[in-house]
This record gives C-alpha cells, structure tokens and sequence, in this order.
C-alpha cells in the first residue's frame, strides 16, 4: 500500500520516489502545501474508489500516515 | 477514473519516459494520449502535463491564457484540464481568482484579471453562493421575495458581463447555477406551481440572454453537466464543508472536460471534416462479404447502433463539419449500399470527399484533405478497427484520431463527446456547407473540360459583393480570421469584439467580400482590413477562404482596396507576407499583383505599390457591387 501511495504522492509533488519515505510530510517536501494535501486525497479517492471523511483527512500527517489511513478504508470498503 | 491494469500504465510510463530521453518527441506524445486515455486522473495528469512541458520546444502547442473567477476550489480540475489540453494541442497557462472576489476583479480595471490579459475568462460561481437564500434558505421566502432574489442574481450577473466586456476583449465563459438535489420541501416542491427548481431555471433562461446582448460572452451548462452526472452523485458535501471543493473526485474529470470544449474552439484547434470507415463502423458487418441484406443497419437492435452514430454525424454536418469516407471496399459494393441501403441516414450527398479503395490510409486521408481545400490538421478520422486507427496516429500524426469504445452502442456517444466538433457560433455559411462542397465538387468536374483558365472564369459568372464589416458581419468577419490558415498574408486573429473596434477606428477599414457564382452562393469568404498612415495605407489582414482560392477574387478584392485608398487620397500601398507553415498559397500574392519588395526579414516581408503611378487592375469577368459604408 505504501508503495501506491508514494508513486501517486511522487506525481502530485513531482519529485523522485525514491525521496519520499514514511516520515516525508508537508514540512519536509516543498510542493505539499494546503493545495496538494487535497489533491493529494482526491487522487487517493479516484484510485480506490472510496469517499474519506474530514476525520480521516486529519490524520494524514506524514506519507506513512496516509498509506494507514487508505489501508483501513480500503478494509473497510472491502468488509 | 479508468484503469486497464496498473502494471501496463507503469509500463507505459517507463516507455515514454526513456523516449522522451531519446528525444522521440512525437512518439512520446502520442504514448501520452494513449496513457491519457487509459488514466484519467489526478496523478496521471501530474505526469502527463510535466512530460509534456518537456516537449515545449519540439511540438507546435497553442498557447493560450485562461482566467478562472471562482466561488470554489477548482485548482484539482485544472490540473486534469491542462493535461487534457496538452493532449489536444492547447498549452494552457492558467491563473485563479481569490473564492468570491470576482466582482471586484471584475470592475476593478488594474485587477490581476486584466494584467494577466487572458485570451478567455471562466465565471465559475455556484448557486449556493450567488444565492444563498433560493438554495438554503428557500423555505422562508414569500413567491415575492423569491422572484426579488432572481431578479437580484440576473441583474448581478447582467452588471458583471457588462462591466467585463467595457475593460477586456477575452473571451468570457459563465456557469449556470445548478439546482439543489433534494428541494427544501420535499415532494411537496413539486406541488407548486413555483418550486424551488423554477428558481434557478428561471435565472439560468435569463442568463442564457447575456449571449444575444454581448459579444463574445457564452454559457457553459453546469447545471445539465451536473444533471448529467448525476446530482447526488456529483456533490461532495464533506469536502465543501471542509475545503470549499464541492465536486467528488471522480467527477472533476468532467468539468475539465466541459472545460475544454469551449478552450478548443477558442484556441483554433477544431476539425473541419470527418472522415468516416463504413464496414463495422457506419453499418454492422461488411457489405463485400455480407451484402445489402446482411449487414445491420436498421432502426432495430443491433442496426440502431449506427444509425445512432449516422445520426450524430448528420447533426455534425449541420454545424459546418465536412463528412467524407475512407474505406477499403470494392467501390461498386460500397456505393450501393451508400445509395440505396434503407437504413442509411446518409447519402453520397452528404460526402464531400470519398475514397473507397485499397490504397492506404494515410495516403487517402492527405488526398482528401487537398481535395477539400483543408489542411490535414483539420481532419478527424473514426475507424472501429484499432489497428486502422494506430497506423493513422503513426503515419499522419496532425489527424485527430477518434477512440472508438469497444461496443457499437457506444459510438455515437463517442462521437458526440470529442471536443474538436464544438463550435461556439454559427454562421449561415457553416449551415449551408454541406450543399456549397457538393456544388464545388460540379464546378471543379466542369473545369477540367475548359480550354483556357479564363474560359472557365467567365463561364463561372462570379459576381462580388463588397462591403464595410456590418453588425451582422461581425462573427463571420471575426470567424475567418480565426480560421483562415492558408489564403491568409499575416495570419492575424481576430475576436468579435477587437473587429468592432477596429471598424470604429477613423483611419482604420475593415472590409469583407462576399462571392456568388453559377452554381450558387459561397457566402462570406474574404477579408481585408487597411489602415492609413499620412500619405500611406497599410494592409493588415488580407485572407480569403480556400473555397474560392485560385478564381482570381482575391484580385478583385485587391483592385478594390488600391482603388478606395486612391480616392481616399494615399500615395502608397504597403503590405506584408508573414510566413507560416500553411500560408504558401499567398506567398507571391503580392508579387503577383505589381508590389515591388521593399524589405525582408527572418518575420516576413514587406511590399508596396505606388498608388500613383501603378493599378492593379479588376478582373473584367467578376462583377463587382460595391456598398459603400458611412466612413469611405
């Protein structure tokens, strides 16, 4: 999953996949600003098919964060 | 979103990227749009538009500024609208307005919307901003009050279009307002004879009228796009709540795409002709091995498929798009069915072009482009065989290629969907063209049997009508500029409204041609505008329509231009040749005509004829009307 998750993020910001890892956040990658963090989520959104509440969106912290959030949806979805 | 498997995206990723590092430009463009096609999403278009930036500098993009004024987060769907233009040609620079700032960006005239100087501008307002009280609050308001609140919308709107055309000539597109998806009353709304839906249809009619009232203004539906999608399924009310982006994230492709349809017209980048298969694409089966009474072609399932598909193409024709046939077939099996299959909702007159054959796609579709007078930019070809349609991508890279879905029920939707088929207005030529290429076809059978060119000129009994741009030659007048690629000496684009202008300056003339012949009437076809300048006058835009290249109208037209000038005074004639990659055929039109060069640069050169000392002389066999505006 953390894979997925990085290649989407790593088109979104534009920078290599390999400089993404769990603990990347907005602090730490330029082009992860306010913008971003939503298109980051709809892209998230398209790819799996599910619809995330503002309560989710608040836990994506870091790229590790996200990948966990979309897990438990996709769980969720799935059961 | 479509995924056709991530590992072949992946794939396909890799490739372009180790093409675009071979410098394969067109290759890596065309693996873009079958990416594109495949992946329609945030990430995709991340990639799509950064590999495409690359390719600035190695493929002919048209440049082109867009100005979003919005009541909401729009920034995903631009992403998405610049790949999709990317793929179709348009280099799209985009600049969004503060959320619901657009009135003052509007009447401020040293805003950021003007010094951004956009070519067209998109008013993106949602109903539940611009009325609040019809979309939230509708169950408090008397019939009155409600009809004061549509009253108070129309009018803003009215104000803001009014406002914006004094201070910019761009292009402005409004969205309608969409209804709420559930009526604050319930089944009860539609008990009334004013529910809370006549509302916003009511407003939305009466912004309908902006249109008729300004130049230059359009409506973009939102709200049949949204209806079209599905109301509920469209709305995102946790992201509105959160982040002011009200559309789910597998909608927004569809506003990027409504986007678009008004930015390819825009931008120049639409088809003039459709060159159609006919075996499993206009009829089910093939007529060589099925014959009349085999192949599916009929009101009934499965012939309703194409006849659903002839029927858009007929509607297609009656906006101006030329249709025309490429097929490999025995001519004689084809035409039969062509004339007298009782399915066919087309006939040969419908074609301007055909070309039943075995010879090769790409060959065909360059002659058919040269017999229609267009340029192979300027052709959309549809094929239900993918094979067909690859090798055209590869061989003729400027022909839009259609991608057909895999099921025949589909195609008619397809085609419907491509955005090269949108046009903006319509002018009585585009209506009529049609039957004006079915009489050229005639005309250029009848001038082969000629002796000389000028036999042939006087049999065609042309006669010329010569006027100032008028109010009701405004579009056709602006239209050609746009659209005129060959006969063109400077290529200058013009917008309605810069036209309008031009035609108000005292020094300034812009006048049009309009030509009739034996056969019929061609309509609008030429264009000239002249400015003078103490003892001189200069052409600046001198463009014909391919239709009547090579019949010596633009003599007449020239002759005209020299003359009026003379009795306006001027002493000297100037005008210039900007090349482009089409305009060869006006390439010695002033040589031709007694100017003498006068200086030549890496732009172009420059010509002039002593108005004095030398005439240019009218055809004797084109008669010449001349209507007289109240300037000359």
């Amino acid at each position: 999953m953390f894979e997925q998750v990085r290649r989407i993020a790593a088109d979104l910001f534009a920078v290599p996949t390999e400089r993404l890892t769990s603990e990347s956040s907005p602090e730490t990658v330029e082009a992860w600003d306010s913008n971003q963090h939503l298109t980051l989520v709809l892209a998230l959104e398209e790819r799996f098919a599910f619809q995330l509440y503002p309560e989710e969106i608040e836990q994506m912290h870091t790229l590790g964060d996200v990948a966990r959030v979309v897990e438990a949806k996709v769980q969720a979805v799935k059961s | 979103m479509v995924t056709n498997g991530r590992g072949q995206v992946l794939e396909l990723r890799k490739e372009i990227d180790e093409l675009l590092g071979r410098g394969a430009a067109p290759v890596a463009y065309r693996r873009l749009g079958e990416l594109w096609r495949q992946e329609q999403g945030q990430a995709s278009a991340a990639f799509v538009v950064s590999r495409c930036e690359k390719l600035r500098g190695q493929l002919s993009f048209t440049p082109f500024r867009l100005a979003i004024l919005r009541s909401f987060t729009v920034e995903p769907a631009i992403i998405l609208l610049r790949a999709a233009a990317f793929l179709s040609g348009i280099d799209l620079q985009v600049q969004v307005g503060d959320f619901n700032a657009y009135p003052q960006e509007i009447l401020d005239s040293n805003s950021s919307l003007y010094k951004f100087s956009p070519d067209a501008v998109i008013l993106a307002a949602q109903a539940c901003d611009v009325a609040p009280d019809l979309w939230n609050a509708f169950a408090d308001l008397s019939s009155d009050a409600a009809a004061a609140a549509v009253q108070r919308v129309v009018s803003s709107y009215r104000q803001w279009a009014r406002a914006f055309r004094e201070r910019s000539q761009a292009t402005l597109i409004v969205h309608t307002l969409e209804q709420p998806s559930v009526p604050a009353l319930g089944v009860l709304d539609a008990q009334s004879p004013l529910p809370q839906r006549a509302d916003f249809e009511q407003i939305n009619q009466q912004l309908r009228t902006l249109n008729g009232e300004l130049r230059g203004v359009f409506l973009l539906d939102y709200d049949a796009l949204v209806a079209r999608h599905g109301r509920t399924r469209w709305r995102d009310q946790r992201k509105w709540l959160t982040s002011r982006m009200p559309i789910v994230a597998d909608q927004l492709i569809h506003l990027a795409h409504e986007w678009l349809r008004f930015l390819v017209p825009l931008s120049g980048r639409t088809a003039k002709a459709l060159v159609v298969d006919l075996d499993n694409t206009l009829w089910g089966g093939v007529i060589g091995e099925d014959g009349m009474t085999g192949i599916k072609l009929s009101a009934e399932y499965p012939g309703a498929s194409y006849q659903a598909l002839q029927r858009a193409m007929l509607d297609l024709s009656k906006k101006g798009i030329l249709l025309a046939i490429c097929s490999k077939n025995n001519p004689e099996d084809a035409m039969e069915a062509l004339e007298h299959h009782p399915g066919m909702l087309l006939r040969p007159q419908h074609f301007a072009a055909m070309r039943i054959n075995w010879n090769d796609k790409a060959q065909n579709l360059r002659e058919i482009a040269a017999e229609l007078n267009i340029g192979i930019d300027s052709i959309a070809f549809l094929d239900d065989n993918p094979v067909e349609r690859e090798s055209v991508r590869a061989t003729v890279p400027e022909v839009t290629v259609i991608d057909l879905p895999e099921h025949p029920v589909d195609y008619a939707a397809a085609l419907r969907d491509c955005p090269v088929f949108e046009r903006l207005t319509l002018s009585q030529e585009d209506r009529e063209r049609t039957v004006l290429y079915a009489a050229e076809r005639e005309r250029s059978h009848v001038q082969q049997t000629f002796a000389s060119k000028e036999d042939f000129f006087r049999f065609l009994e042309q006669e010329a009508e010569v006027a100032p741009v008028a109010p009701a030659t405004l579009a056709r007048v602006s239209q050609l500029t746009q659209k005129t690629n060959q006969f063109n000496l400077t290529t200058r684009r013009y917008t309605e409204q810069q036209i309008a202008d031009l035609a108000a300056v005292p020094d300034a003339q812009v006048t049009s041609i309009r030509v009739r012949d034996r056969y019929g009437d061609h309509g609008l076809v030429g264009v000239a505008i002249t400015r003078d300048q103490g003892e001189d006058c200069e052409i600046d835009t001198f463009l014909l329509s391919c239709r009547v290249i090579g019949r010596t109208v633009e003599t007449a037209l020239l002759a005209h231009l020299a003359e009026q000038a003379r009795a306006r005074g001027r002493r000297r004639m100037f005008g210039r040749f900007l090349p482009t990659r089409k305009n060869a055929p006006a390439r010695d039109f002033y040589s031709r005509h007694g100017f003498q060069l006068q200086s030549q640069n890496g732009e172009g050169s420059l010509w002039v004829l002593d108005l004095a000392h030398a005439n240019v002389p009218r055809p004797e066999w084109i008669k010449i009307n001349i209507t007289n505006g109240g300037k000359n």
